[in-house]
């Protein structure tokens, strides 16, 4: 096995084409760097994890290399020896090398390192402004961390610093806060690399250089958002969270995103009960290391004032709030009278934005009050073609594909197909239905657009007798409802999504649903008959042990998903 | 370290003589106390008559700073909501109007709820640039628990009141971090 020497701590780097900071990562060293980035091509700008390296003989000799070399950029093999700026703070259950006299001469190792990497700071801080205060980065920027860390207290800069204008203008999405860019160009190799579009570049030089964009052709791509979460420092900031929140209020929880059916991880961004921000979740399973914009801003439809908050009923032609102790036992009567009635003709609705666990939960109530109900698969919403990056000049995609927005755009097709399969074999699309003249239908929605499941309706469509409409928004089938319940969003419940691939992967909550509110899962569980809260992970269990296609799910599901399937 | 017995040490209640049995001599021993203050130098402060001259360090109501522009020196940092043990700061920032030069946030609102205040000043020393400052305003009354949360004007308005009457000027310099912490008009 390749044995990479990290601060005299042997290291097993494995058969993977690392670099220093990677197999001194392996080894628990933190290398700090600003412009390296796992999916970017490496540029060594930046000059942050600059370290000493050597190579350790078969023999036991150790040969360092005269000068400190960016870790970034050196490739590791076996014996490789990386000495870094913290060498002073090693494991001491290691043994130390025998480094050569001629290189401890000059002091001991790991100082010279630890001096390039203070010095560095120094020079990215000549011209950074003293804006952390204003600055939203302030609180996870990496500036201030290494800064702390490995930097200077004060600054021994005399002269006036440069202060070249903001840019407001780059993106209608993006501002640029030129000042406080340290050029790691991780923004411009974004752009060229996984978009391909490359709206930005370095214009000027030495410390006139700054990050701007053609006249004309302002950053606007589907993955644009993602330079903010590249950006180590406080210089790209996203409009849509500009000063809204300081980050250390935030609390922050894994997600995935429900916006297409690729289901990024995610993580949620939120305080006291309202999501601020959406980031991308590092998932070579799932999506890589990005995500793209109409996820990170899609989370907007859960704070929105026009959502269903609390359960309606249609009494005189008008809605009526009700509330859910009246409601669940009406429900339960007249469902089981429609069912008791002509169970072929209801229809129970299960939409592509429930999870697994509450799809499960449901049919197995629909299926209980008769074997005939029809379970139907919701409109599946599909806009366009996927869209594949990075694109060429032209716009038209280029091999190898680094990131796909699928033109599904629900998390969780594939999740309520297989519970449907398992329930009656065959899932049934919304479109054979909706053309029939039902007596009765349970809409079980959540859908964040509005317009996906109007278009799902023919413009003569004759409302069931009995139309239980559950939903985020109001729209024509809920206007056309006798009961109205509130759906809750992704962020507001605990659950699986199953994602184009397979993949599933569960998450918790993020944030508690309106008040008035109960996940669809908790209504399923009380219509069941069950008594107190549902518990999603013990729901889980109950579905693996059910359904083979979700045998995987039994247990604790990895925080990168599991293949189900 | 544990106590041990070697540690304690006991001690008993000295007996009462004769003298101190029958009292007398303590009472006139407490009178001397007495009718000494009778002729010493009076410290009682006939308030409301006479108000008190508090020294600059006291930490009464709150007020918020002006730059040299008269605009309002806070640049929404949240330093003091965060310092805030008793979570009575409550501040919505903003991007600065175009036209303040310099300039990339301000508090839209800024509010202090000086019922929830225990007047600990941390706000004074978490602010970066100096816009928050405890004053020697102590008799703060109010009608409803409404009043006693004070926003953003009236908050400057104590600026402006205190600075005129020049109970308190601005104290604090030692923040020099951007423009806005530059020391206020006259």
């Amino acid at each position: 096995m390749p044995t990479v020497y990290v601060n005299d701590k042997p290291v097993e780097i494995g058969t993977g084409k690392l670099n220093c900071i990677q197999a001194a990562g392996l080894g628990g060293v933190l290398i700090p760097s600003y412009c390296w980035h796992e999916a970017l091509t490496v540029v060594a700008s930046c000059r942050m994890c600059l370290v000493e390296v050597g190579d350790r003989k078969p023999d036991g000799t150790v040969v360092m290399q005269p000068k400190v070399v960016p870790g970034c950029q050196t490739p590791v093999k076996d014996g490789t020896v990386i000495v870094t700026g913290e060498y002073d703070k090693r494991d001491p259950a290691a043994a130390a090398l025998n480094y050569p006299a001629d290189y401890t001469k000059g002091g001991k190792p790991g100082e010279r390192a630890k001096k390039s990497q203070a010095d560095t700071l120094e020079g990215l801080l000549i011209n950074h402004p003293l804006d952390c205060p204003v600055c939203d980065k302030a609180g996870e920027c990496k500036l201030q961390d290494f800064s702390y860390k490995y930097g200077r207290a004060e600054t021994r800069m005399v002269d006036e610093k440069n202060t070249p204008p903001n840019k407001p203008a780059l993106s209608s999405k993006i501002t640029l806060f030129t000042d406080r860019c340290i050029m790691c160009t991780r923004c411009v190799r974004f752009t060229r690399e996984i978009s391909g579009t490359a709206e930005l570049q370095v214009v000027g030089r030495a410390h006139h250089e700054e990050i701007d964009v053609f006249p004309g052709r302002p950053l606007e791509n589907k993955l644009a958002g993602n330079v903010v979460d590249l950006c180590p420092v406080g210089a790209l900031g996203s409009k849509d969270f500009l000063y809204k929140q300081r980050v250390w209020y935030l609390k922050t929880a894994d997600g995935v995103c429900s916006r297409c059916s690729t289901g990024c991880s995610t993580y949620t961004d939120t305080n006291k009960d309202i999501v601020y921000r959406l980031r991308p979740r590092v998932n070579p399973e799932a999506q890589g290391h990005f995500m793209c914009d109409e996820g990170r801003y899609g989370y907007h439809f859960a704070n929105s004032g026009e959502r269903f908050v609390r359960p309606m009923v249609k009494t005189d032609g008008r809605f009526k709030p009700a509330p859910w102790t009246q409601v669940g036992a009406q429900l339960r009567q007249e469902v089981a009278a429609a069912v008791g009635q002509a169970a072929a003709g209801f229809a129970a609705v299960l939409s592509p934005f429930l999870t697994v666990e509450e799809a499960f939960l449901y049919a197995s109530y629909f299926k209980r009050l008769a074997k005939e109900v029809p379970l139907v698969l919701g409109p599946v919403p599909v806009v366009g073609a996927d869209d594949r990056y990075p694109k060429n000049v032209k716009g038209e995609p280029v091999e190898p594909t680094k990131f796909v927005i699928r033109a599904e755009k629900c998390p969780n097709r594939r999740g309520v197909e297989a519970v449907l399969m398992h329930f009656q074999g065959a899932v049934i699309p919304f479109a054979d239905v909706v053309r029939d003249a039902l007596p009765a239908m349970w809409f079980a929605g959540g859908y964040p657009v509005k317009e996906h499941v109007e278009e799902a309706f023919p413009a003569d469509w004759k409302a069931p007798a009995l139309l239980v409409a559950q939903d985020l928004f109001p729209t024509l089938l809920t206007a056309s409802a006798k009961y109205i319940l509130p759906a809750t969003a992704a962020f507001e419940k605990e659950g699986t999504f199953v994602n184009h691939a397979g993949l599933a992967q569960s998450f918790p909550r993020a944030v508690r649903p309106p008040q008035e509110a109960r996940t669809e899962l908790q209504l399923a569980f009380d219509l069941l008959g069950r008594r107190g809260l549902a518990q999603p992970g013990a729901i889980r269990a109950e579905l693996a042990a059910a359904v083979p296609f979700f045998a995987p799910l039994a247990g604790v599901v990895p925080q990168n998903g599991v293949k189900v399937g | 370290m544990p106590m041990t017995e070697a540690d304690v040490r006991w001690v008993q209640e000295p007996k009462l003589g004769f003298w101190d049995q029958i009292y007398f001599p303590a009472m006139i021993d407490g009178l001397k106390t007495t009718v000494g203050h009778l002729f010493g130098r009076k410290i009682t402060e006939q308030y409301p008559e006479q108000e008190p001259k508090l020294p600059p360090t006291y930490r009464g109501v709150h007020r918020l700073n002006r730059d040299a522009e008269g605009r309002v020196k806070c640049v929404a940092c949240y330093m003091c909501a965060t310092a805030c043990p008793a979570h009575c700061i409550d501040i919505v920032a903003a991007p600065a109007p175009p036209e303040w030069a310099g300039r990339e946030k301000y508090p839209e609102t800024f509010v202090i709820d000086e019922l929830r205040c225990i007047y600990c000043g941390m706000c004074e020393e978490a602010c970066p640039v100096d816009a928050i400052e405890l004053t020697t305003l102590y008799d703060l009354t109010g009608l409803s628990r409404e009043q006693m949360v004070f926003d953003k004007e009236k908050l400057l308005s104590v600026f402006d009141t205190t600075t005129k009457a020049g109970t308190d000027p601005v104290r604090t310099q030692a923040g020099r971090l951007s423009v806005a912490s530059e020391p206020p008009p006259g």
